[in-house]
């Protein structure tokens, strides 16, 4: 075993998760121009979700998995109908608060329905590790690292190819014209709530299969991958996939440096320098103005 | 010949709440015209397009389009109808290939929309040379030929255009007019264009009305217009 591969390969699996979450964030941003800080809370009820399918009523684990994915999507779509669309024409900080505001209430709703306890899926076994270029990477890791591939294959499909897909990257570059040549705009926007959810989700229940679940778990990972976004330069879809990627390394090999207990202030770290230093993002979206304008 | 009013506009008022725009506006187009609205900036020349165009919701009056009072749609109804709009400003889609902006243009259109791309590339051979190019990367004029052509990919009745040739070159500029004319004259497409080059506007103009501080002033056809004393010494330089 290479303690280099195996820091490398644990960077690339938490890079895969952050992606998951991180294509909320900044499908969302690339329209509405606002970040939806309850996102981080997606992932925490799709994990839960999925856990009591697959443990309560013994649901096999992958239709748990897309039926968590399906429930977490419409929980977002709900989000966005009840919670942002009536403050759309407001200030920006009204939906930021609500969002702040969602955050602690979901948090706390997940709390009181599954308590505090720390669960777990596994049953007990640690699944057996396999030696890849030097790394140990179990199979359920690489389950992880798979489901990220295959899901991110099909958004890229899905807009690159679909009509609706087109119309959803039409909205993000100008949401105005959008409307008049004929775009439900609303319901482009209902959908990238649903999809970025369903990512999300499945990025908690990737979680929740490697490591475990609390209601909590939403805050952290939020932070890392909404740095994630800003490093691709928010609103830029594969731009936050490659920052979460960076992020998940960083992290990874930045221990071998620093004390493990530091990993997660990392990501904060790089968070505020891109903000001081580079708020567009290593792509140089040129959309500075913007993220500098979430301060106001 | 029989004019066939295919837009008429009576007694149009506009807020901007609470401000008041557009006050008691009368303007009509019949099939086939070109029909220009002139006048100095803030007269309310797009508010106008824009109620056309359902865009504004606090107004009064009506607005007939093929004798229906079209008064209470939306813009999703009235691309539906048959009327594309080209706003004022780069209105293309920058990250997206010029291929892609002209096929959105066509979004409410089921089906196979290859002969009207077709048609798009044979008007303007410089659109199929760049049709993988992002929209943002292509200079002033291509970007309003984008926005023209994704305007025409539905094959309208009507097309409204807000400062086409805003901010472009003299040669892009008359360009662009000629093949409003020739669209025009070809496929009997009716425009109504708001114009600051009052000059350009009213010689290639049926009619034109002149508008100023949310009311109508004056109106006629435009070459009689370019003739007229006080529009020379307005909008056409001065008196000189
Ligand atoms: N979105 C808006 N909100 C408030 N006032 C507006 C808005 N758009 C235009 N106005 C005002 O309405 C008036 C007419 O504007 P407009 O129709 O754009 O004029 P024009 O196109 O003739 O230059 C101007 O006084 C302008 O300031
Ligand atoms: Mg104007």
């Amino acid at each position: 075993m290479s303690i280099v591969a195996q820091l490398i390969a644990n960077g690339i699996i938490a890079g895969s998760i952050y992606a998951l979450v991180a294509l909320g964030y900044t499908m969302v941003y690339g329209i509405l121009k606002f970040i939806n800080f309850a996102h981080g809370e997606v992932y925490m009820l799709g994990a839960y979700f999925a856990y009591v399918l697959a443990k309560v009523y013994h649901v096999p684990i992958v239709a748990a998995f897309i039926i968590s994915m399906i429930l977490c999507a419409i929980v977002g779509v709900i989000i966005e109908r009840v919670a942002y669309r009536p403050l759309r024409k407001s200030t920006r900080l009204a939906p930021l608060i609500t969002a702040i505001a969602l955050s602690i209430f979901l948090q706390s709703l997940a709390l009181l329905v599954w308590g505090s306890e720390i669960r777990t899926f596994r049953t007990g076994e640690i699944s057996k590790g396999h030696n890849i270029l030097g790394a140990i990477v179990t199979d359920t890791q690489l389950m992880i690292i798979a489901t990220t591939i295959v899901l991110m294959l099909l958004l890229w499909l899905f807009i690159k190819k679909t009509k609706l897909g087109k119309a959803m990257r039409a909205t993000a570059d100008n949401l105005e014209v959008a409307k008049l040549i004929g775009i439900n705009t609303d319901r482009v926007i209902a959908t990238v709530f649903a999809i970025g959810s369903a990512l999300a989700a499945a990025g908690g229940i990737l979680i929740g299969i490697e490591q475990n679940l609390e209601p909590t778990m939403g805050v952290t990972i939020g932070i890392k991958a909404f740095t994630a976004t800003v490093v691709g330069g928010i609103g830029n879809i594969w731009g936050a996939v490659v920052g979460a990627l960076l992020i998940g390394l960083v992290e990874n090999i930045g221990i071998w440096f620093i004390p493990s207990g530091y990993k997660d202030a990392i990501a904060f770290v790089i968070l505020v320098i891109m903000l001081i230093f580079k708020p567009s993002g290593i792509f140089g979206s040129g959309r500075e103005e913007d993220i500098r304008a979430q301060g106001e | 010949m029989v004019e066939k009013r295919l837009l008429d506009i009576r007694n149009l008022d506009s807020w901007y709440w609470p401000i008041q725009i557009l006050h008691g506006v009368n303007m009509h187009l019949n099939e086939g015209e070109i029909v220009s609205i002139i006048g100095p900036n803030g007269a309310g020349k797009s508010t106008v397009l824009k109620n056309i165009f359902g865009l504004i919701s606090k107004r009064k009056g009506h607005i007939f389009y093929k004798g229906k009072n079209i008064i209470k749609d939306k813009a999703s109804d009235i691309v539906k109808k048959g009327i594309t709009f080209v706003p004022q400003g780069r209105s293309v889609f920058p990250s997206m290939t010029v291929r892609e902006n002209l096929e959105l243009g066509a979004y409410i259109k089921k089906g196979d929309i290859e002969a009207e791309m077709k048609e798009i590339f044979r008007k303007f051979p410089r659109l199929k040379e760049r049709q993988s190019q992002k929209a943002g990367l292509l200079s002033g004029g291509e970007q309003q030929m984008v926005a023209i052509g994704r305007a025409l990919m539905l094959r309208p009745k009507l097309m409204l255009l807000d400062e086409p040739s805003l901010g472009l070159s003299p040669q892009i500029k008359k360009m662009i007019f000629e093949k409003v004319v020739d669209i025009n004259k070809n496929e009997g497409i009716s425009f109504m264009i708001v114009e600051q080059n009052a000059k350009i506007s009213l010689s290639l103009s049926d009619r034109a009305y002149v508008l100023e501080l949310g009311r109508n002033k004056l109106d006629g056809p435009g070459k009689q217009l370019l003739k007229d004393p006080k529009i020379q010494s307005i909008y056409l330089g001065g008196g000189v």
